[in-house]
């Protein structure tokens, strides 16, 4: 399909390192240094995050932030972690939004469209406006997983959902209530349980473990004493030799 | 290449047995949700059915949702963005026109099409939010109106290998795929004749009965049951009245409705099979790979058709 | 002319219904064919024709608090019969949408329903969750 435009911060719009830059957190004004990220911009104006904050790495979607540009109507989003701050960013974090996840029993249920529907009869109302995609801080093409998982193609919302960090901000923004990364979710766990290779030196270990071969070694470990151990571990071997 | 009148270019080979090749047409193919999960027989008849006659129905990559009815009031401009995308789509990849399957989405892109072309406010939007020029105009087909110009029913006769003979037919259209007349404009809303005549060149007796182009109850499936099965009901009598073996229709929903609404009181043992089913099957496309429910495949008495096969193949 | 014997409405229901659905109201003359045709006029409260004429009377309340709109599957037999070219269909998805917008639907699913909509068709869940809920 033809591609839109994908709302993301570029590098060149960053305020630069030496230079002060003002942005507004939650409407109030704050004087932060250039080169710093959204996050440190937020802790260097004195907020003590204990929410909307994790990793810090790009991975957990906890700062999921929205933000806007002076003089400009689009809506901007990006990881609070990862997105350098730019002068006259009017910003906020979206530490969470509601989006309740049904209880469902993976192995009884078999991965078609039906699954899908039976949880989340809301997919069909996606009206494919796209606003999903636009949202991505992990610039997925949202609309497109919702639109596989309407069609019962799996595989393919596993695929287009993988990167999926469940930060919400699609789902803030959806005006047809979809929450979409429960859908993508399930799907990946339904094509993982039912759908795809399994894992066979998984099922030898676990054959291996039920028959008994380790618990010797786990009761020597468990009866040894803190010396016994201490040795253990800083002799151990961390990586084979050659 | 030598070149052979139509008849003997359908079937692939000359009398002196030299390989022909057929006339190939592309055409682009939107199948719509149910399509890919649980009319999944509708679209593999349907391919295979064109296969056999030398159409290729090339599918759109990365189709989205149609938007399962069109929005017939004025204003609602987010009710086009689902169809709109389609046909962008279908236009960014190089199709001037596409064939659709399933009664639902071919009423919703023809009727949105027709709109957006009347509309140059709601083009302009629509055209706006989605940040393009402008809206194509592509041409939405239904595979009927597809197979009668493409191929041609005459044609389709020629290359049937078993003839449906002695099998009786209602073929059933609903509203979707005739109404409104003035923007569907696929055939006579009142006396259609497009199935008629494919179901016709297949060999089988087509019978005529008074429920062709009611209603099936549609969407009140989800939210009324009582009504689905009302309407679904008197198109079941009407074809059982007539005669019927079988009711044959286009889209998954009727399909779904006039099935579920045997289930219970007022069974009348219809099978309801989709019209490329029987065309693949006329064409010879292998019955097992076409998707006929038990009641469909027993009407068809496919354990009939194929000792006539065993006995055929047996004798030559 | 006096109030009483003019049917032209300025304002109002009908003229929000005559703009969305871009019907002209009045070119109704209440043949009934409409009614006639209409599969499932039976378990209507009040037959398509009636609805047009509670429009064309200005009767708001009926016309808002008929439960004909949602009885209607938009088969658009109506809107073939009609000799004067109204199209009802429009005129009842107008009407549907005037109550839509004001959060006034019968029909309102929850996570419950998802055990029967799991077993139907994807297109008559999309079409009805377009026509007879928000």
């Amino acid at each position: 399909m033809f591609q839109e435009e994908k709302i993301t911060a570029s590098k060149e719009a960053e305020a630069p390192l030496g230079e002060t830059a003002r942005i507004y957190i939650m409407g109030k004004s704050y004087d932060v240094p250039g080169g710093l990220t959204i996050l440190k911009a937020m802790e260097y104006a004195g907020y003590r995050l204990v929410r909307g904050v994790g990793c810090r790495g790009g991975f957990c979607g906890a700062c999921a932030t929205v933000y806007r540009k002076a003089g400009d109507f689009r809506i901007y989003v990006g990881l609070a972690c990862q997105t350098g701050i730019e002068e006259g960013m009017y910003l906020t974090q979206i530490p969470f939004y509601p989006a309740p996840k049904p209880v469902y029993d993976l192995q009884g249920l078999s991965p078609d469209v039906g699954a899908l529907l039976r949880f989340f009869p809301e997919i069909v109302r996606c009206m494919q406006c796209n606003t999903c995609t636009k949202v991505c801080p992990q610039g997925l093409e949202v609309m497109n997983y919702i639109a596989a998982a309407q069609q019962g193609d799996l595989k393919r919302v596993a695929e287009l959902s993988f990167d999926c960090i469940s930060c919400g901000l699609c789902v803030s923004r959806c005006p047809a209530e979809i929450a979409h990364y429960h859908i993508g979710l399930l799907a990946r766990r339904l094509f993982g349980a039912h759908a795809t290779l399994k894992a066979v030196h998984l099922k030898e270990r676990l054959e291996e473990i039920e028959k008994g071969r380790f618990e010797e070694e786990l009761e020597a470990l468990c009866r040894a004493d803190r010396q016994t151990l201490e040795r253990l571990y800083t002799e151990r071997v961390i990586e084979p030799e050659g | 290449m030598v070149i052979q009148p139509a008849a003997v270019r359908s079937r692939g080979g000359d009398e002196e047995g030299n390989v022909v090749e057929k006339e190939k047409k592309l055409l682009g193919y939107y199948p719509g949700c149910e399509l890919r999960s649980r009319a999944r027989a509708l679209d593999i008849s349907a391919r295979r059915a064109c296969q056999s006659l030398g159409i290729t129905l090339k599918e759109l990559k990365d189709w989205t949702c149609c938007g399962g009815l069109v929005a017939q009031v004025n204003d609602n401009y987010m009710a086009l963005l689902a169809p709109a995308r389609v046909l962008l789509g279908a236009h960014a990849q190089g199709f001037k026109e596409l064939v659709t399957l399933c009664a639902f989405c071919f009423n919703t892109l023809r009727r949105a099409a027709f709109f957006l072309e009347r509309h140059p406010e709601a083009r302009r939007k629509v055209a706006t939010f989605l940040e393009v020029e402008t809206l194509p105009q592509v041409r939405v087909l239904h595979l009927l109106e597809a197979l009668r110009d493409s191929a041609g029913f005459d044609r389709i006769r020629e290359s049937v290998r078993r003839p449906l003979k002695g099998l009786r037919v209602a073929p059933y259209y609903g509203c979707l795929l005739l109404r409104p007349a003035q923007e569907i404009g696929l055939d006579d809303p009142e006396e259609p004749t497009l199935m008629e005549g494919l179901l016709g060149a297949l060999g089988c007796d087509v019978v005529d009965f008074r429920s062709r182009t009611d209603c099936c109850g549609s969407y009140h499936i989800v939210t009324n049951q009582g009504a689905a099965a009302q309407c679904a009901q008197v198109i079941l009598h009407s074809a059982a009245d007539a005669k019927a073996d079988f009711l044959v229709a286009s889209c998954p929903v009727c399909q779904f409705n006039l099935d579920w609404s045997q289930t219970g009181s007022g069974n009348t043992g219809m099978p309801v099979v989709y019209f490329p089913q029987l065309l693949a099957f006329a064409l010879g496309e292998p019955a097992e790979a076409l998707g006929f429910d038990g009641k469909g495949a027993a009407a068809l008495n496919l354990s009939a058709y194929a000792a006539k096969e065993e006995a055929l193949r047996e004798s030559s | 002319m006096s109030l009483l014997l003019s049917l032209r409405r300025k304002d109002g229901l009908a003229k929000e219904v005559a703009a969305l659905s871009e019907q002209n109201l009045y070119a109704c003359y209440q043949c009934g064919k409409c009614t006639a045709g209409c599969p499932v006029a039976s378990i209507m409260d009040d037959p398509p024709h009636q609805i047009v004429r509670f429009l064309q009377l200005g009767q708001t309340d009926k016309a808002l608090k008929s439960d004909t709109p949602w009885a209607c599957v938009g088969c658009l037999t109506c809107a073939g019969f009609c000799p004067k070219g109204v199209d009802l269909a429009r005129i009842m998805e107008a009407l549907r949408t005037v109550r839509l917008r004001r959060l006034d639907a019968p029909f309102r699913y929850t996570q419950e329903d998802g055990e029967w909509l799991s077993n139907l068709p994807q297109s008559a869940v999309v079409a009805a969750m377009r026509k007879v809920t928000w």
